[in-house]
């Protein structure tokens, strides 16, 4: 992304971090200090329900569970979509008859495999985790399939030439060279893995983050259930952001490769 | 910002092979559907799982023959593509209005950027419980879920593709004193428009997903409702008739989102093939 504006000494760069937030959080005081909506709580209210409503063993009990289950679910999915992914993109036959399957199954919003996974697996923790790998494994699998197609061809006659094979030729040439595909396809899984783990909790739960704001909702506890949608927010944020450091550290040589490309005459 | 490149320009590499090779393709690709329905056909009628879990392909097409003769059906399917067609209409309209007029004064884009990076990951289903309260059942809590979900991915493509001017073409419009607005008509809007389609792209899918989760979680009418309603009838096969329901949905709403991103570029050198010799 190109660089905006002159650089601005340090006092500039703060104003531009947070000028527009705190003039956010302003309005938002305004808005709601005259207490007329009752669904819009001030931050002063909501920053008091923080304490008592996410106490360390609420934490260990609703919060610890449901990402749990998200890192489980998002793991397996990464796995077998990888897996497949390669198989797939290696053989032009299998890729022809499982095509336009794979297309389908991919176009089913996933939210609507929670009553479908729950008709077999309950709705217990393996029917959470079954719903996440079921939803996030298409991305990841489609994108492979596409990396795994698009290798440079002339590297695969390098590797021919120099009797590259096996799993050496697996690791450097068809996981490196179709790394940027999979993590496009992981970070479209990570996405759907959030929806999911909060929407199977609030289809069918007796804990976990997604259920406890359905009861704040539900019990009109308006303050705790905004601090909620705070916390899955910030989970959002600090998943997107965690994945972001995982991306630049696994394709670092991709981003060099492109800056020298762009650079170059 | 991470953004997502619209294809580069291809060269169509099985030309020399050409059509034997196509109808082979696509000769397999009907084998593994067929293979796909008879698995699914024999699975539950073996016993490998029970039926009531898993219905044999026969009897859920069955049932999907029998509730596609019905008016409820149609309508359930009509509410969702209403609430998605009208949400990523005004996601659409949002993100370009907002994106070009940012985008052209960057040091006012330059301060909303942590905020835009902070608002974007924020998973749309948080807000199911606000929106529950605000709108109900009705169609706006749909509309809520699938204009923020689908905003940011139509957004960030529009900043990459504004960004992604030709400066020879620029300044060139510059010394012929074209006019701001004459600028965005004729250098900005053409050049950001690949990316604003693959974000549009993008965003469809999306939006799809939110307006049937809206239905599915909240109850706003839609074919999302009508599965949790069948989630608690007797009737499993007529749960999965509603599934496959909603992939040929996708499944068009993809097709059609291509279709209309090739014909607005049919002058983009990704879309244009080179004439045959």
């Amino acid at each position: 992304m190109a660089r905006v504006g002159a650089a601005g000494g340090a006092g500039v760069r703060v104003l531009r971090w947070f000028l527009l937030p705190l003039v956010l959080i302003g309005v938002w005081w305004a808005a709601s200090a005259g207490g007329t909506n009752f669904y819009l709580p001030t931050p002063g209210a909501v920053l008091r329900a923080v304490g008592p409503t996410w106490t360390p063993a609420t934490l260990r009990a609703d919060v610890l569970p449901s990402v749990a289950r998200l890192l489980a679910g998002f793991t397996v999915a990464g796995l077998v979509g990888v897996a497949a992914g390669v198989a797939i993109g290696l053989s032009p036959a299998l890729r022809a008859y499982t095509e336009p399957v794979l297309e389908f199954l991919r176009a089913i919003p996933p939210p609507v495999l929670v009553p479908v996974v729950m008709l077999f697996a309950g709705i217990d923790n393996t029917m959470k985790v079954t719903v996440i790998v079921f939803g996030c494994v298409w991305p990841v699998l489609l994108n492979t399939i596409e990396g795994v197609r698009a290798v440079d061809p002339v590297l695969g006659e390098v590797c021919r030439a120099y009797r590259i094979s096996g799993w050496t030729r697996l690791r450097t040439l068809v996981l490196r060279g179709a790394s940027p595909q999979i993590m496009t396809g992981l970070r479209q899984a990570l996405a759907i893995a959030i929806i999911l783990m909060v929407i199977s909790e609030m289809f069918a739960a007796s804990s976990g983050l997604g259920f406890t704001i359905v009861q704040f909702q539900r019990g009109y506890a308006i303050p705790e259930m905004w601090t909620g949608i705070v916390l899955l927010g910030l989970l959002g944020v600090a998943l997107a952001g965690l994945f972001g450091l995982g991306e630049r550290v696994v394709l670092r040589w991709y981003f060099g490769l492109r800056r020298s490309g762009r650079g170059a005459p | 910002m991470r953004t997502e490149v619209p294809p580069a320009p291809v060269v169509a590499p099985v030309a020399a092979a050409g059509a034997p090779r196509r109808h082979r393709n696509a000769l397999r690709g009907a084998a593994g559907v067929l293979i796909a329905l008879a698995v699914w056909e024999l699975v539950p009628r073996v016993g490998l799982v029970r039926s009531a879990d898993l219905p044999p392909v026969s009897s859920v097409l069955r049932v999907l023959a029998r509730e596609a003769g019905t008016g409820a059906y149609w309508t359930a399917i009509g509410q969702t593509v209403y609430a998605w067609l009208l949400g990523l209409a005004l996601a659409a309209g949002a993100a370009i209005t907002l994106g070009f007029a940012l985008a052209l004064v960057p040091r006012v884009r330059a301060f909303t950027t942590s905020t835009v990076e902070f608002l974007r990951p924020i998973p749309s289903v948080a807000l199911i419980p606000l929106a529950v309260l605000v709108y109900g059942t009705g169609l706006g809590s749909s509309l809520l879920l699938v204009v923020y979900a689908a905003f940011w991915q139509i957004y960030v493509q529009v900043l990459a593709g504004v960004a992604d001017i030709d400066p020879v073409a620029d300044e060139t419009a510059r010394s012929y004193r074209f006019s701001r607005w004459g600028r965005i008509r004729h250098v900005v809007w053409p050049s950001a428009l690949p990316f604003v389609l693959t974000g549009v792209r993008l965003g469809a899918a999306v939006a799809l997903i939110l307006a049937v989760t809206a239905e599915l979680v909240i109850g706003a009418p839609g074919l999302g409702l009508a599965i949790a309603v069948a989630r608690s009838g007797t009737e499993p096969a007529l749960v999965y008739a509603l599934v496959l329901t909603t992939g040929v949905l996708g499944v068009l709403v993809n097709v059609g989102v291509r279709a209309g991103e090739r014909r607005l570029l049919r002058w983009h050198a990704s879309v244009r093939r080179e004439v045959p010799v």
